[in-house]
């Protein structure tokens, strides 16, 4: 099985220095790129292998870049922009890549920034991942000194910059609107589309944000091509994905496995299914924003296109599982918690909507649900769903809540006519008292 | 005011950007490095250096959760709440170590050595619950294993 994004990772070791690096094929995509092919031939390749973000919201990402302007008379300078910002729950995949192979980070920039012509890239890492920082200046110092970053590309008149940011942490900055804003030394609010990034994005200028893992594909489909690398997924969608699982299976990890693994599989032969004494009940198979799947949804293959037809979504790929020791109200309520906390004030839908949510939950934990609460559940998910705030954090924040009400509501009815937690007292685990 | 040092390492972020506005988030991390903490005197002529008002620095400055407006400890401790490390008993570990510490969740102890502080999801959910210490990521935690860890901190 091939592994074009992991191959280069050595696990508890330092990444491949740049001739490391090149010695293993790298560096050879963004050659090929700048020295034989058009920009807009790039693109194609981009757009033919079907390759959709992995950030969460699985965009065409040729789709994406067909709506950067180009030619001579198009705005300038064009950004570039890594959404490093991993921070939604449970989401745990690409901090494995930019630990383990930060010069394949750099690569992907100079790779997709020629094919949208853009002259200054940058990395917005989130805070917390020192030793990704740490990493990746080491690459880009590396790659700036032997030419492969800065002017004059080898040996041709595309000239590329790429700097690291680190942001101070809030969850909301992976939006990408909000991330140009924060970029530009602002409050992170998510700004109001249209217009587009890839119009009018940092200081105005045609700009792309990418999702790390996604860029991480540019260089490989460039070397392979399309017919390799959509050879490589199961089914329509092509290539490989990161898959991670969390929460009390045996072997919680990431691996990059065939573009529409099931569920299944991930779960019993790569995590090693359920630990002792725990059943499983369902899961979020892509952080904190999709929707519970449950059992009879398990042999769905893990892809953009499958999810749906289980009411939720792939996301970003990385399951949270939720065992019978696991209460789903504390559950839903720790996940109502994070979005209330990290909706940035700018629309009341979801500042409002959020933190009233997150209260009437904690009054089931506690003892004091009332028979109405669901029913003020139900008109949440749907007053702050899908088009009624600026981003997609408030109705992100709903799946989880309109879905567990759906595949677990005798439990929350539990709460209310026990009026407590019903796993509390058994003390099975300790995750259940909050 | 600024050191020399600091006006020194904030130049150099501030290089990285067409605009000196968009290296703030950048520069008051150059000031916490040295002094833990964004001060209202650092804030007044960091915003000075960057040609942004007072008000719209502070406005930057209150949104972004690792941005301190207020002293902390000699070690910052931040523990994640998050739904990974929910599910693997994260209450459990945060009631030992505020009964441990003496002190509650966003409190810096009497010592001055340690902050302790809520985190979101720090991504090492393979290894939940986790915390991290200043610039240290610590996973697969016990309430034993913190205890040693915390001694690792002076």
């Amino acid at each position: 099985m091939e592994r074009p994004l992991t191959q280069r990772i050595r696990p508890q070791a330092d990444p491949m220095n740049l001739a490391e690096y090149e010695d293993t094929g790298g560096y050879e995509a963004a050659r090929k790129a700048v020295q034989t092919m058009a920009p807009q031939d790039v693109q194609r390749l981009v757009t033919d292998s079907t390759l959709r973000g992995r950030g969460g919201a699985g965009f065409a990402t040729g789709l994406k870049w067909s709506f950067v302007p180009m030619g001579l008379d198009a705005p300038r300078p064009k950004y570039l922009v890594a959404n490093a910002d991993e921070m939604e729950p449970g989401t745990f995949k690409d901090r494995l890549l930019l630990e383990g192979d930060p010069h394949q980070m750099v690569e992907s920039m100079v790779v997709s920034a020629y094919a949208i012509q853009a002259e200054v890239g940058y990395i917005f890492l989130r805070s917390e991942y020192k030793r990704a920082a740490r990493l990746l200046h080491k690459a880009i110092a590396e790659a700036r000194s032997h030419g492969y970053l800065g002017r004059n590309l080898f040996g041709s008149d595309f000239s590329f910059d790429l700097h690291l940011h680190t942001s101070a942490g809030r969850y909301i900055c992976g939006e990408e609107t909000a991330l140009l804003n924060s970029l530009e030394g602002k409050r992170a609010i998510p700004r109001s589309k249209p217009p587009y990034p890839q119009t009018a994005g940092l200081w105005g200028k045609p700009t792309v944000v990418q999702n790390v893992e996604t860029l991480y594909n540019v260089p490989h489909i460039v070397r392979h091509g399309v017919e390799w690398y959509r050879g490589l997924g199961h089914g329509h969608e092509g290539g490989t994905k990161l898959y991670g699982v969390s929460g009390n299976v045996k072997r919680p990890g990431t691996w990059e496995l065939p573009m529409g693994t099931t569920m299944r599989t991930i779960l019993e032969e790569y995590a090693g299914g359920m630990c002792e004494g725990f059943s499983f009940r369902g899961l979020l198979p892509g952080g904190a924003s999709t929707a519970f799947v449950t059992e009879e949804h398990l042999d769905l293959p893990m892809d953009f296109e499958s999810l749906p037809r289980a009411g939720s979504r792939m996301g970003t790929g990385t399951m949270i599982v939720l065992d019978d020791r696991t209460c789903p109200v504390g559950f839903v309520r720790n996940l109502e918690h994070f979005f209330a906390q990290e909706s940035c004030g700018w629309c009341t839908p979801c500042w409002e909507g959020l933190s009233w949510t997150e209260r009437i939950l904690e009054g089931l934990e506690e003892g004091r649900g009332r028979p109405e609460d669901l029913d003020l559940l139900t008109m949440h998910t749907r007053l702050i769903g899908p088009g009624r705030t600026f981003c997609a954090l408030a109705p992100g924040a709903m799946d989880p809540l309109q879905s567990a009400l759906k595949h677990f509501r005798a439990d929350f009815e539990r709460h209310i006519h026990e009026r407590r937690c019903p796993w509390r007292e058994q003390g099975a685990t300790i995750g259940a008292r909050r | 005011m600024l050191t020399d040092q600091e006006r020194e390492e904030i130049e150099a972020e501030l290089r990285r950007y067409p605009d000196k506005r968009a290296g703030c988030v950048e520069a008051m991390k150059v000031v916490q490095r040295h002094h833990g903490w964004v001060s209202d005197d650092s804030l007044k002529s960091l915003a000075l250096l960057l040609g942004m008002t007072c008000e719209e620095l502070e406005g930057v400055a209150t949104f972004y959760n690792l941005i301190f407006r207020k002293p902390v400890g000699r070690h910052v401790i931040l523990l994640c709440d998050s739904i990974s490390c929910w599910i693997k008993g994260c209450d459990a570990l945060r009631g030992h170590v505020t009964s441990r510490l003496g002190i509650a969740m966003g409190q810096t102890s009497a010592d001055g050595r340690f902050t302790l502080l809520p985190i979101v999801c720090l991504g090492a959910c393979d290894h939940a619950p986790v915390m991290m210490i200043d610039d240290d990521l610590h996973g697969d935690l016990t309430t034993e294993q913190i205890d040693h860890i915390v001694e690792r901190y002076p």
